[in-house]
């Protein structure tokens, strides 16, 4: 890996302690990293809950503490909408499987403490799909992409349908039938994902609304981030699955049925570059039995050399003070790569092509 | 403590082009970083009563302004604005650095400090009797909030009335108000000693300048002051001076319609804003003669002509 020195967020990140030696220019310095890479609030929950907040320096504490009040706004809202939506599709007879950040946030797990996201994720089988949407859209969610050709996009090759908004609230929701597309070269099962989903603790969760499993959260996070494209909250999503792991790793079988569950679910390369870069960056306590087991998912030396390149540059936050040459083009690297393994190569070209030059032309002409 | 007045132009430029200026308005303190010379231009003249702080200090907020690169450095020049990395704003044409900087600042503040209510109003202060103006753009707030202040009454705010939530008194910012197209000249004319800056034509609000907030209320930025009017201004053409009472609820409801943080802060926004209601009383106020408008306001205060 590059001999770059991990940025002040990643220290502190990974050992919160750190803040103690900070003098005022050192706060001001940490809040605008964690600022740029949209990890303000989750770092006041973080020093929190290890007991450090009395000793933030008054200018600092504030900021940490505006950064709680729109975190505690954005968990108010979020409770809201998934009870809205809980009640919208309760007809079915399904359970609402929530994904991503709603999870988090919604069965009180460390990683959804702070943490801030622009919409609800929720998982339903494909073969309902049709109810859902019809369902949803009873209730006043309506599809944000009318463009004929994002349509067929989404209902022919994504694993979800076209985000929907609600009319009057603004909020929006994805629904999913499954985590990787449907061009994808690997397919993870949704049924066992489903299956093995379980109920939030509370009332929410005695109406049948739940989260994957701890495997699957951990392994859906890895696959989003590192299958996708984008890695502009990189950071983010990889302390997601330090905080999955670290707290999922304290329950009884979580690390000895990892491997098993990442061969199941196809899923095993994006949980050996989970444990890689969240264990380098963050020191995330992995058994070392683990992190061997999934070494035998690394890919050739080579591509494994080049990952790591890229990799720790888009892992960086996204402030000047961590910024370097190159940046930009492992962004853009990453981006094609995440379009490539979601997507054969001809539908690739096309979708980019037309992306280039027939959305933007539609975009002006309406 | 220093003030941008004590620096000099070169010291100023030079701090601005480096490391950053630490400029305080009341509460807060910005790190403002811009090579481009309108910038350096107007903190020279708007903010030069303003108190800096050592260059080693804590900034709570960062303003970067810089010039667009390449082509556009010659070709309709551009001034971006750029905050921890990111660009909230589209550019704007370099003509415009200096609104874009009032903007960028409100807009810091709008943004962040949650620890106060933060009501979209101007709001001054005679005798300790505090005035919150809270209105809609093209209401005639920040005229009638200019003439105020440029007859004595104490500029806390133009844009921004901060609500302190732990015991409801308004923190001041005293930094320039913004007058748009008509009432530029309207002041000029109304107080040919105030001080005016350039007017900027074609921005997104019309033609702008800003007047210099008065050295004595830059200097009792530290006092904080309790509300107790709070008056919604319509300036109308000819219209006769009236004053109309505004019941609890109707003055609640629209004070949150201009709040900017109101639904963030929740519950304690309700709180902070239910003891505001209490503590003062509100009006709907007509006008057309500033001279009217200010003596009305000067009986409010208690002030014998």
């Amino acid at each position: 890996m590059t001999q770059r020195a991990p940025s002040l967020l990643v220290e502190v990140l990974s050992a919160p302690g750190r803040v103690r030696l900070l003098d005022l220019p050192g706060w001001e310095r940490l809040l605008r990293q964690a600022n740029s890479a949209n990890v303000g609030a989750i770092l006041v929950f973080l020093l929190e809950e290890h007991g450090l907040l009395d000793d933030v320096p008054p200018q600092p504490r504030e900021h940490l503490e505006a950064a709680r009040i729109v975190a505690l706004r954005h968990r108010r809202l979020t409770g809201y909408e998934v009870e809205r939506i809980r009640s919208d599709l309760a007809h079915l007879g399904l359970p609402l499987i929530l994904l991503k950040g709603a999870a988090y946030a919604m069965a009180g797990l460390p990683s959804g403490r702070g943490r801030l996201f622009s919409d609800i994720d929720i998982l339903v089988p494909k073969d309902r799909l049709d109810d859902v949407e019809s369902a949803l859209m009873v209730h006043g969610w309506a599809s944000t992409h009318h463009d004929a050709y994002d349509q067929r996009y989404y209902r022919t090759w994504m694993h979800e349908l076209p985000p929907m908004v609600h009319l009057r609230r603004g909020n929006a929701i994805d629904v999913h039938h499954a985590i990787l597309p449907e061009t994808a070269p690997v397919r993870p099962d949704p049924a066992l994902l489903r299956a093995a989903a379980r109920p939030i603790p509370g009332d929410l969760g005695a109406l049948d609304v739940r989260t994957l499993s701890p495997h699957d959260m951990f392994l859906h996070s890895a696959v989003h981030l590192f299958f996708g494209g984008e890695f502009d909250q990189g950071l983010r999503d990889l302390f997601d699955m330090h905080r999955l792991a670290t707290h999922f790793g304290a329950e009884p079988g979580f690390w000895d049925g990892l491997v098993a569950r990442a061969i199941a679910l196809e899923l095993t390369r994006p949980m050996f570059y989970a444990l890689r870069y969240a264990t380098r960056t963050f020191g995330t306590p992995v058994p070392a039995s683990v992190m061997a087991a999934a070494a035998a998912f690394a890919p050739p030396r080579l591509v494994l050399a080049l990952m790591d390149a890229l990799f720790v540059r888009a892992l960086m936050p996204p402030h000047p003070d961590c910024a370097a040459r190159f940046d930009g083009a492992a962004h853009f690297a990453l981006y094609v790569r995440g379009n490539w393994l979601r997507m054969p190569l001809v539908l690739l070209t096309r979708h980019l092509f037309h992306k280039a030059f027939v959305s933007p032309r539609a975009a002006e002409a309406a | 403590m220093p003030l941008v007045a004590d620096l000099g132009r070169a010291e100023l430029a030079r701090r601005l082009g480096g490391p950053g200026l630490l400029l305080r308005t009341g509460p807060f303190v910005s790190r403002i970083q811009s090579n481009i010379s309108l910038v350096a231009d107007g903190i020279g003249l708007m903010y030069r009563d303003n108190v800096i702080e050592e260059p080693g200090g804590f900034a709570d907020f960062q303003v970067r302004l810089r010039q667009s690169a390449g082509l556009r450095r010659w070709w309709h020049p551009q001034v971006r604005f750029d905050h921890d990395g990111r660009e909230p704003f589209a550019p704007l044409p370099l003509a415009q650095a200096w609104p874009m900087f009032e903007w960028v600042m409100n807009w810091c503040v709008s943004n962040r400090a949650h620890r106060y209510l933060i009501v979209h109003a101007a709001v001054i202060e005679r005798n300790g009797c505090a005035i919150i103006l809270p209105a809609p753009p093209g209401s005639g707030k920040s005229t009638l909030c200019a003439a105020l202040v440029c007859r004595g009454w104490r500029l806390l705010s133009d844009e921004l009335t901060l609500i302190r939530r732990s015991d409801g008194m308004l923190a001041p910012l005293a930094r320039p108000v913004s007058l748009k197209n008509a009432s530029i000249d309207v002041i000029r004319a109304f107080a040919p000693d105030a001080l005016l800056g350039p007017s900027v034509p074609g921005t997104n609000k019309g033609t702008i300048a800003h007047m210099k907030a008065p050295a004595g209320s830059v200097a009792q930025v530290g006092d904080v002051a309790r509300a107790r009017h709070i008056v919604f201004p319509r300036y109308q053409g000819g219209a006769a001076t009236t004053l109309t009472p505004l019941s609890k609820g109707q003055l609640f409801i629209r004070v949150a319609e201009n709040a900017f943080n109101y639904f963030v802060l929740g519950p304690a926004g309700f709180d902070c804003l239910a003891d505001l209601v209490e503590g003062a009383d509100g009006h709907e106020f007509c006008y057309s003669q500033l001279d009217e408008a200010v003596a009305l306001f000067d009986r409010l205060a208690g002030v014998t002509p």
